[in-house]
This record gives structure tokens, sequence and C-alpha cells, in this order.
């Protein structure tokens, strides 16, 4: 004999409670999370030894987090700076996961308590880290101009669900072609009026304007970006129900009262 | 290829489900899948498969409903369908489109077995190679009155 239960339940809830639980303790504790996602190659790490530079230069206590299948070159790339860097191993998985985050960053105490900007370098990937909620306060999608303009358009859900995009190599940008106008156009298709910041590591363009940023969106200056793609995203998450004593709600747009930080 | 780590987290969630109904079987999962959900039908299918070797959904039937992008402007009211990727930008009116489906990921319902087949499955498999029915029955009462309240959805 067969019964059919309706679940309704988000596949990825758990994740999304581990997220939601993780991004109100770095809230109480006064930290700003950033997840930074992008393609492998893209300069991500490069970019990211020059924010941690100016942090320190600005005296903004930051620590970096970097998630790499294997190898810790890039922790010892970024430590350098002299901030807080752990190097989260995944063995293969090609995405990092809320609870994996927390674990490392509680292991020991690690995370310093006044850390004030936390920096998430995320698997060199555009497709899977997309799914993954890890509680940050901004997701910063990031395309060097050696990419294509079409980027976008081929990582919808990436850059569709990104609080900013941030081009990088925009010293090279002439000498390969970048076509600035055809990408800005792709990416508005996917998540219009996204805020968009062009940087560069070895001219240290932009880096600057990039950190400012993030300060104004953690002191609130700034409001939080909301993608159009993440608008219908969010009901769905953060609850978990079986139908046997509630009607159903889920055939229906909830209003979009959640501010997405 | 994050459809594998897709597929743990719902076969965890349906096994949980199934624990507290009392079964030690599922037949069918039905799962709504967003065309923008960033998941990939057939990837999740393959890796649904393994996944749920050695578990209550080890056979069961996958049903995957594709849901469609939809998405509406709020300043001209017009409602179509976003395509893939997404055309979320209404150019005439100069506006973020407001996506209105597409984006699940969701579980929809499973279709729970109480037929007691570990005991015809302990026979037919006498030397136990498999091990994939060795779940122990136990029947909540308190699940069984709940039968009554399963209605199809919509």
């Amino acid at each position: 004999m067969c019964r059919t239960v309706d679940l309704h339940q988000a596949v990825l809830a758990k994740n999304d409670e581990r997220a939601l639980a993780l991004r109100a303790e770095l809230a109480a504790r006064g930290t700003t999370a950033v997840n930074l996602l992008s393609s492998p190659g893209s300069g991500k790490t490069a970019l990211l030894e020059l924010l941690l530079e100016r942090c320190a230069a600005e005296g903004l206590p930051a620590a970096a987090v970097t998630a790499d299948l294997a190898t810790e070159n890039d922790a010892e790339r970024l430590a350098r700076s002299g901030a807080p860097v752990r190097q989260i191993l995944t063995d293969g998985l090609c995405h990092l996961e809320a609870g994996m985050l927390r674990r490392h960053l509680t292991e020991g105490g690690w995370l310093p308590e006044d850390t004030a900007v936390l920096w998430v370098e995320n698997v060199g990937n555009l497709v899977c880290p997309a799914s993954y909620d890890l509680g940050e306060t901004l997701r910063v999608v990031l395309a060097s101009v050696t990419e294509g303009e079409d980027k976008p358009l081929k990582y919808p859900t990436a850059f569709g669900l990104a609080n900013a995009v941030v081009i990088t190599k925009t010293d090279i940008a002439e000498a390969v072609e970048f076509d600035r106008d055809g990408f800005l156009r792709n990416l508005r298709q996917v998540n219009p009026d996204v805020p968009v910041l062009e940087t560069s590591a070895r001219t240290g363009r932009g880096t600057a304007e990039l950190l400012e940023f993030v300060r104004r969106t953690r002191d609130g200056r700034c409001p939080v970006h909301r993608p159009a793609l993440a608008a219908e995203h969010e009901p769905l998450l953060h609850h978990r129900h079986e139908d046997d004593d509630h009607p159903h709600g889920h055939a229906h747009p909830h209003p979009h009262g959640v501010p997405a930080a | 290829m994050h459809e594998l780590s897709i597929a743990v987290a719902a076969i965890s969630q349906i096994e949980e489900a199934a624990e507290r109904h009392g079964a030690d079987r599922v037949a069918v999962v039905r799962l709504r899948i967003g065309e923008l959900s960033g998941v990939v039908p057939e990837a999740l299918r393959f890796s649904f498969g393994i996944a749920a070797e050695a578990t209550r959904l080890a056979g069961a039937r996958l049903e995957i409903e594709t849901v469609e992008g939809r998405a509406r402007c709020p300043v001209c009211g017009r409602e179509a369908p976003t395509g893939v990727p997404p055309a979320l930008w209404c150019a005439p009116c100069g506006a973020a489109r407001d996506v209105l489906s597409g984006r699940e990921l969701e579980i929809a319902r499973v279709e729970l077995d109480d037929t007691p087949v570990s005991e015809d499955a302990g026979a037919s498999d006498a030397t136990g190679a498999t091990g994939v029915t060795g779940a122990t029955r136990k029947v909540n009462p308190a699940d069984l009155t709940r039968k009554a309240n399963h209605v199809p959805h919509r």
C-alpha cells in the first residue's frame, strides 16, 4: 500500500537554515562576510591580496578564508598581508556550503572576535557555488576581461544572484578587445541594476573603490542590491513543512519584505 | 556538477520524512525544478540513482516537474516567460522584471510504500549481499492517523 505525503521542502533547506544562522551569528559580532565567486583564473586571489593589504593599511580588521579543491597555495599568498587566513580544502567538492564554512570559522575559535570584514574566496567555479547561500552579507561575482562579454548569459544563476559584480584585469581590456558595453548589456539582462566595479590587481585600479563599497554596505550607508532573480528565491527557502497541518501557500509569491542582508 | 550534493540533500530530507512516517521504502519522489535554479535535471537524475542506493529510496521512481521561468514588469504589467538565460530587463520601461517562478528546487511530494517488502526481500536475497533492506520496521501509530490528511496537491 502506498500513501502520498506532500512535503514542499526546499531541497537545500538545511544549507539555507545553516546560512541564516551563520548570517545572524556574524551580524551579532559585527562581521561583514563577502562571498567572492568566479571561474578559475579570473583573479580572485590577486585581487584579494590587494584588498587584504588595503584593509591592513586602513586599520580595518579583516580575515580571509580561501577554498580550493587542493593545495594551500592561495592561503600562503594571502597570508603575506598579515591577516588571518584559513585554507579550506574541499577535497574535490566543487563548492562551499554554509555548515562547512561555519565549522572552519569556529573551529578552535579561529575567526578573531573583532573581524570587521571576512572575505570568503569560494571554489573557482561559476556553476555550483551559485546555489549555496553561505550566510554572506555580499555576494560578489567576478569576471575578467579575458572571459568574454557573454559570461553573464552563460552563467545566469551566478551573475543573476550577485549583489555586486567586479570586472577584473581591466589593464589588459584593450589588448583582449573586451566588449565592455556588451558585457554590461548582458549583465543587465540577468541582473538589472547590479552595481559594477572595475578593477585591476596589476595597477591597483578600483580596489580602493571596492573596499569603500564594502565599508559603505557595512555601515548601512549603501543598501545591498537585491537581485531580481533572488526575489522568488527567498520565500521558498526559509521554512519547511509538511502539509499535515498547513494549507498550501506556495503557489503565490510572498511579499518581498525580507532585506537581502 | 553539484547535482550529486543536491541529490544527497534531497535524499537525506526524504529519509527523515519517511522515518517520521514509519515507512521503510519510498516508491516515488516528485521534485519541482525551476529552469532558473541552476540545476540540470538529467545530471540530477543520474546522481539521484547513485545516491539513493542503500537508502529507503533505493529503486524509487524519480519524477521531475520542470517549472517555467516567468516574470512580470512592474511598470507595464506584462507577464511573460523569462527564457533561459532569463531576460529580466524590460527595455521599453527601463525596469527590472519581477521573477514569479523558475527558481524552485523543491521536494514536492513522496509516495511511501507501506507494503511489508522486507520479509520477501529477505527471503529472495538469502545471501544478504546487498544489504539494502536492513532497516527495521517501526510504525508510529500517530503517523497512521495522519494518512487521512494527505490530499493531492492543488
